[in-house]
C-alpha cells in the first residue's frame, strides 16, 4: 500500500512519510493515486487529479471556496485528508456540470449574475447544492424558529444562514441568494 | 505540516491499541486538528483514523434517554427528530455553531475535544501556557476581549469554544470512554473538562489512550429548553456569551426546576448552581431572573477588554429565562 522509496515533495521540515495508495470515486470515475498522508482532499483534487475548479482560499475552513460534495454532503476539502476518503464518492464543480450541460444551480448563478470575480463560485455552487439537499431532508438551521418542527420555509434568512460558510469578498450575496432561491423554487434539485 | 504516518482503525479496541504509541493521536472529522497541524500547533507523528468506526448511531436508552455515538456528525445530531423534539437545546446549540460544511464533518466526540480559539494559542510567536507550558500567558494584559470571566487562572484565561458542550451541561450528559485495556467508564459532562489552574494544557480528564465512544443523555428534564448565543457576527462565529437553560414552572408561575449553563465565559461549559438556586421556588419574573444573573456572576472577574461580558452574560441569561419561563420584558424575543 505504500512505496517507501518514493519520497513526497518535502514541503516542510524536510521529513518524508511513505506514500499511501488510495482510491477515490471522483465525479463518477474511479481514480487511484499515491499521496503523502499530509495531502488534503483539496490538494489531491487540484494538484494530483488536475481538477482545478475547486479553489483554495484560506486553507483553514473559514471561506468555503474549497467546498465539495462527499457522499452527497458538502464539506471543506481543505480540512480533510485525502487518505481518509478511500472509496468515498466525491463530486466537484466539474462533476456537477460543464459549459454545454450546466447544472441548474450553475445556470441560476449565470442567470442571476451570482458572482463577480468568480473565485468563490465553485464552492458557493457545491455548497448550495448540498444545502438544498439538507433542506429537502428537513434539517433545521439557526434561522429555524422551532427546531422541533419538521417543516420550515426556505426564507432568504434561512438561505443566508445556511450559506454562511461560503464567503464572497466581492459581496455578490444578493444575487447568490436569488440564484439559490430560483433553483429551489424551480424544483430542479 | 509535519510528516506523520496514517492508519485507519477497524474497530474500537484496535483504535485504542493503535493510539498507545508515542506521538499518536486520533483523528475523526479533523476540522480542528488539521487546522492546528497546518499551523504547527498540533504535531502528531501518527494518526489513527476513527471516523469509520461503527459509532455513528443515535439510539434509544431504556430509561427514556438517548445514546449518541461519538462519530455522529454534528449535523446529524442536530437534525435527529428525537434530539429536536426531546432535547431542542442541543439541536439549537449545534446549529448555532460553525458552518454547514463543518457540521457535516465535525464529530460529537471531536466537538468535546476541540481546542480554544484564543488568538495567542494560535500565534506560535506568543507565550501560551496551553500550547507551550511555562511560556506565560500573552492574553493576560494583552488583547483579551473574548476571554474568560469565570474560573480563569494566572496561567490561562482561555475559553472553551463549544456550543454543544454547553447544552450537554444542562442535560446532565455523560461521556462514555474506552481505554486501551477495553474498560469502559462514564464521566459526567460537569467533570469532563477541567479548569486551567496551573496546567492549562490538560483540558479534560481523558486519560492517555482513552477514546470517547459516545454521549449519554438522560431522559429529558421537565420544562422548556433554549440555547441563546451572542456573538460579533450573526452566523459562523464563536460565542462571546451563550446561555443554555431548561426551566419548568408551575401553573401558578413558580419555577420548580431550573438548569442554567453559560458558554464563552470559562475554560469549560459553566453550569451555574448559584443561578439555579436563585431561581428554584421563586416566581417567574424579571426580578427573579436578575437576581439569578447577579448570583451567577458574583465571582466574575474581567481582564480589561472583556469586562463587558459580565453584564452581557447577566442580560443574556435574563432574556433567555424570559423566553423559556415567561414574564417577558418589553421587547423580549
Amino acid at each position: 500500500m505504500s512505496d517507501p522509496d518514493t519520497g513526497p515533495a518535502g514541503r516542510s521540515h524536510g521529513e518524508t512519510a511513505p506514500l499511501s495508495a488510495i482510491r477515490l470515486n471522483v465525479n463518477d470515475q474511479v481514480r487511484r493515486l499515491e499521496v503523502d498522508p499530509r495531502t488534503s482532499l483539496l490538494d489531491a483534487l487540484r494538484e494530483h487529479l488536475r481538477l482545478s475548479g475547486t479553489k483554495k482560499g484560506c486553507d483553514h475552513g473559514q471561506c468555503g471556496a474549497c467546498t465539495v460534495l462527499v457522499n452527497g454532503r458538502r464539506v471543506n476539502s481543505c480540512l480533510s485528508l485525502a487518505v481518509m476518503h478511500e472509496d468515498d464518492e466525491i463530486v466537484t464543480i466539474e462533476g456537477l456540470g460543464d459549459p454545454d450541460h450546466l447544472h441548474p444551480m450553475q445556470r441560476a448563478f449565470v442567470e442571476n449574475d451570482g458572482f463577480q470575480c468568480g473565485y468563490c463560485t465553485p464552492g458557493q455552487i457545491c455548497s448550495a447544492v448540498g444545502m438544498l439537499a439538507e433542506v429537502a431532508a428537513g434539517w433545521p438551521s439557526h434561522a429555524t424558529t422551532d427546531v422541533a418542527s419538521p417543516q420550515m420555509a426556505l426564507t432568504d434568512e434561512e438561505i443566508r444562514e445556511r450559506m454562511s460558510g461560503n464567503i464572497c469578498r466581492c459581496a455578490a450575496y444578493p444575487n447568490i441568494v436569488a440564484a439559490i432561491r430560483g433553483t429551489a423554487e424551480g424544483g430542479t434539485q | 505540516m509535519r510528516s506523520f504516518t496514517y492508519e485507519r482503525a477497524t474497530d474500537a479496541r484496535a483504535a485504542v491499541a493503535a493510539v498507545s504509541r508515542d506521538g499518536a493521536k486520533f483523528i475523526s472529522g479533523g476540522t480542528n486538528l488539521l487546522d492546528l497541524m497546518k499551523l504547527d500547533i498540533e504535531k502528531p507523528s501518527h494518526l489513527v483514523d476513527i471516523s469509520r468506526l461503527p459509532l455513528r448511531d443515535i439510539e434509544e436508552l431504556p430509561d427514556g434517554g438517548l445514546y449518541i455515538g461519538a462519530q455522529a456528525a454534528n449535523s446529524e445530531v442536530a437534525a435527529d427528530a428525537r434530539v429536536r423534539t426531546r432535547y431542542p437545546v442541543l439541536s439549537e446549540a449545534l446549529v448555532s455553531g460553525a458552518s454547514g460544511q463543518l457540521r457535516n464533518k465535525a464529530s460529537t466526540g471531536g466537538n468535546l475535544l476541540q481546542r480554544t480559539r484564543c488568538p495567542y494559542f494560535y500565534d506560535t510567536a506568543a507565550g501560551c501556557n496551553k500550547r507551550d507550558p511555562g511560556s506565560g500567558c500573552s492574553a493576560i494584559g494583552g488583547f483579551n476581549r473574548i476571554h474568560a470571566i469565570l474560573g480563569a487562572s494566572e496561567s490561562c484565561i482561555a475559553t472553551h469554544p463549544s456550543d454543544m458542550a454547553v447544552a450537554l451541561a444542562v442535560l446532565d450528559a455523560e461521556i462514555e470512554l474506552l481505554d486501551a485495556d477495553g474498560a469502559v467508564r462514564r464521566v459526567a459532562i460537569a467533570d469532563f473538562h477541567r479548569l486551567p489552574g496551573d496546567t492549562p494544557h490538560i483540558e479534560t480528564v481523558l486519560r492517555p489512550g482513552e477514546m470517547i465512544t459516545g454521549v449519554l443523555l438522560p431522559a429529558p428534564p421537565p420544562g422548556r429548553q433554549r440555547y441563546r448565543k451572542v456573538r460579533d457576527r450573526a452566523s459562523y462565529e464563536f460565542a462571546l456569551v451563550s446561555v443554555a437553560a431548561v426551566v419548568s414552572t408551575t401553573d401558578r408561575g413558580t419555577i420548580d426546576e431550573a438548569r442554567v449553563a453559560f458558554g464563552g465565559v470559562a475554560h469549560k461549559p459553566w453550569r451555574s448552581a448559584e443561578a439555579e438556586a436563585a431561581l428554584t421556588g421563586r416566581p417567574a419574573t424579571m426580578d427573579t431572573y436578575r437576581a439569578a444573573a447577579e448570583a451567577a456572576m458574583r465571582d466574575a472577574v474581567g481582564q480589561g477588554h472583556n469586562d463587558f461580558k459580565i453584564e452581557l452574560a447577566r442580560r443574556t441569561l435574563c432574556r433567555t429565562l424570559a423566553q423559556v419561563a415567561g414574564a417577558a420584558e418589553p421587547g423580549a424575543g
